[in-house]
């Protein structure tokens, strides 16, 4: 069990490219992060330095209230799950799983009895003699986890994990690493970039940008209050719908006099609303245009023109659409305000 | 029409591809010109010298198999009386498993160092070490004679290995193989707490296998078949090797006495065999290693 400290950690490649800006965060014991962002952004830079595959330029990382920057990766307590699994492929599942426990001198009746008690919690156990090669895909990530768990370590790093799986295995994959997770009680991070495994999973999301943290909260503040446009683009499918609007008269206003919401203050503002916090009324007050109505089984999505500018509504299955012109009305509460400007929350 | 149908089934006879005859043709003429001297080389152990000395290489096959193997390999030759077959071949052999050992290990361990480890200069000495493929023991070989000369080393086995033993094609060969190892296996033996050596020994060793037979197989035939180096360094004929030896033999002819076919025949096909021994075991296992295993 550990907790993580970052201080002001900064990465700069040997070629001077500066990955990671000086980045600060906590991480509370047993809790589980999710670090998201898009490709490039850092996050694996993030993860390789505090698994200290990847030295430290500034700043300073603790595990547990120890300074670990200079400690080997082998003495951090820390166990980590690639992205394309890096199993021993001469190895049996069996000595893939032991291995970190043979070379930190554990008796070898000790390895066999951990070992069998990984295999079992990850269903494992027909598969021990085989070689990753005789595996399906789904089964060399659980030997992944299982090289994981059976160390017991403080701290579980995990890099993009479920990306090689095909989209049924990744939800499944999705819910048992979670549950092992709660069920062990270690303190992990999670790298990732997709939306829905960071909603999913975390306790808290961390959203990266180009080196930089855009947000700290959990999936649900970071859905509903995103800090910037970036934030409100990225989570969520479909993402947040932003438009341009202005501040008048303690409302909303978009194109001339539409009055969409009440708000305080004025000028020119980004509004953001998520797809799904509009409704269809025939008598609701803003006219909107759908043009394309996509079909998916238990929802529809309308894509059209919400004065002149692309919108999209998400609405459930038993709400009748066709293309054409209709009229919504926004939930009450629902608008997020960013400054046209630096894209950042009001 | 019945009649038109007739003829078109009772067409088909079997025609003669001639291209087909001709291809057969090359490949057996081809095929008889590699087996027929080794053939020659069989029959000519069966039987006397003096039957060999009047008739010439037979079609039949003669009934002194066992006394010439017993003689090639148990009967001295030369002054001392020291070198028989078996001391050949136990030189040859130990001429060839060092060699390849030690050009395996020493290569693999150059490729290590020069891929895993931040050395200054990394590339530099990679095709310094390249660069030497440019200049093979025949250039070299006074200087080389002199050092081990001077080291003590003529007449020892280390004389006949150590200085052969370095070798840029090795460490080509495990450096190419090493850079295609996953980073992802290095960083997680890392996290799984393993240093170097047990990296090296553990994981990559292992990976390379195939590598490692492959590289064997070159290198032992490679080893087997040096001539130029043994006969410089060795002097004392109890260290002589098989391919040597067999020369040593076949100076006989130009003397009077009836020369000894069926021992120097012998003893060159004891000197084919292990090589082709060696390259068959490590065949199979190399390809075997080819499918099975994947990075
Ligand atoms: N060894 C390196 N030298 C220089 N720049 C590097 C090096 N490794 C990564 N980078 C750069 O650092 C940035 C961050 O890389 P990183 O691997 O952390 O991205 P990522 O967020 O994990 O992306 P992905 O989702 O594609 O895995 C990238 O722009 C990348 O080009
Ligand atoms: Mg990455």
């Amino acid at each position: 069990m550990a907790q993580v400290s970052l201080n002001n950690i900064r990465k700069i490649y040997a070629n001077g490219y500066e990955a990671v800006t000086p980045t600060s965060f906590d991480i509370a014991d047993g809790e589980f992060v999710v670090l998201v962002g898009p490709s490039g952004c850092g996050k694996s830079t993030l993860l390789r330095m505090v698994a200290g595959l990847e030295d430290i330029t500034e700043g300073v990382l603790s595990i547990n209230d120890r300074q670990v920057n200079h400690v080997d990766p082998a003495d951090r307590d820390i166990a980590m799950v690639f992205q394309n699994y890096a199993l021993y492929p001469h190895m049996t599942v069996r000595k893939n799983i032991g291995y970190g426990l043979k070379n930190r001198k554990i008796p070898a009746d000790m390895i066999e009895s951990k070992v069998q008690e990984a295999a079992k919690m990850l269903n494992l156990t027909d598969y021990l003699d085989r070689k990753p090669s005789q595996l399906s895909g789904g089964q060399r990530q659980r030997v992944a986890m299982g090289r994981a768990v059976v160390r017991d370590p403080a701290l579980f790093l995990f890099d993009e994990p479920l990306s090689n799986l095909d989209a049924k295995l990744r939800h499944q994959m999705r819910i048992e690493i979670k549950a092992l997770q709660r069920r062990l009680g270690v303190t992990s991070i999670y790298v990732t970039h997709d939306q829905v495994e960071a909603m999913t999973m975390a306790d808290r999301i961390i959203v990266l940008n180009e080196g930089r943290i855009e947000q700290i909260g959990t999936p649900a503040e970071i859905y509903h209050a995103p800090a910037s446009t970036f934030v409100a683009s990225f989570m969520g499918a479909p993402p947040m719908n932003l438009i341009d609007a202005r501040l008048a008269d303690g409302q909303i206003m978009i194109n001339g006099n539409t009055a969409l919401a009440p708000a305080q203050g004025t000028g020119a503002i980004t509004l953001g609303i998520r797809p799904e916090d509009v409704e269809i009324h025939d008598d609701a007050p803003i006219h909107f245009h759908v043009d394309i109505v996509e079909e998916l089984g238990a929802h529809r999505l309308l894509h059209g023109q919400l004065a002149d500018q692309d919108f999209t509504i998400h609405v459930g299955k038993d709400v009748a659409a066709t293309p054409g012109a209709t009229r919504i009305a926004i939930k009450p509460d629902c608008c997020c305000l960013f400054d046209p400007e630096t894209g950042k929350a009001l | 029409m019945t009649n038109l149908s007739n003829t078109t089934i009772a067409a088909p006879t079997r025609r003669i591809r001639w291209s087909r005859l001709l291809d057969h043709a090359v490949l057996i003429a081809g095929s008889l010109f590699l087996l027929i001297p080794l053939l020659i080389v069989l029959q000519t152990t069966t039987t006397t010298d003096v039957e060999t000395m009047k008739n010439g290489p037979q079609l039949v096959i003669g009934s002194q198999f066992d006394d010439n193997l017993k003689d090639a390999m148990v009967k001295a030759s030369g002054f001392s009386g020291e070198n028989t077959g078996m001391s050949m071949l136990i030189n040859s052999m130990i001429l060839g498993l060092g060699f390849a050992l030690g050009k395996i290990i020493i290569g693999m361990m150059a490729a290590y160092a020069l891929v895993y480890f931040r050395l200054r200069f990394a590339t530099l000495a990679f095709w310094l070490i390249f660069t030497t493929l440019l200049l093979p023991l025949e250039v070299r070989i006074l200087p080389s004679y002199e050092i081990a000369q001077k080291l003590g080393l003529l007449n020892t086995y280390t004389g006949l290995i150590v200085p052969l033993i370095a070798s840029a094609t090795a460490t080509f060969f495990f450096r190419q193989f090493f850079r295609s190892v996953p980073e992802e296996l290095v960083e997680a033996a890392r996290i799984d707490g393993a240093g170097p050596v047990k990296f090296f020994i553990d994981i990559l060793a292992p990976l390379s296998q195939t590598m490692i037979a492959a590289m064997f197989i070159i290198m032992f035939v490679y080893g087997w078949n040096q001539y130029l180096w043994p006969t410089m360094i060795t002097t004392d004929e109890d260290m002589y090797t098989l391919v040597r030896g067999i020369k040593q033999i076949t100076q006989d002819l130009e003397g009077t006495n009836i020369p000894e076919y069926g021992r120097a025949n012998m003893l060159a096909l004891i000197a084919i065999l292990p090589p082709v021994a060696v390259v068959i075991f490590f065949q199979s296992w190399f390809v075997k290693g080819l499918t099975e295993s994947d990075k």
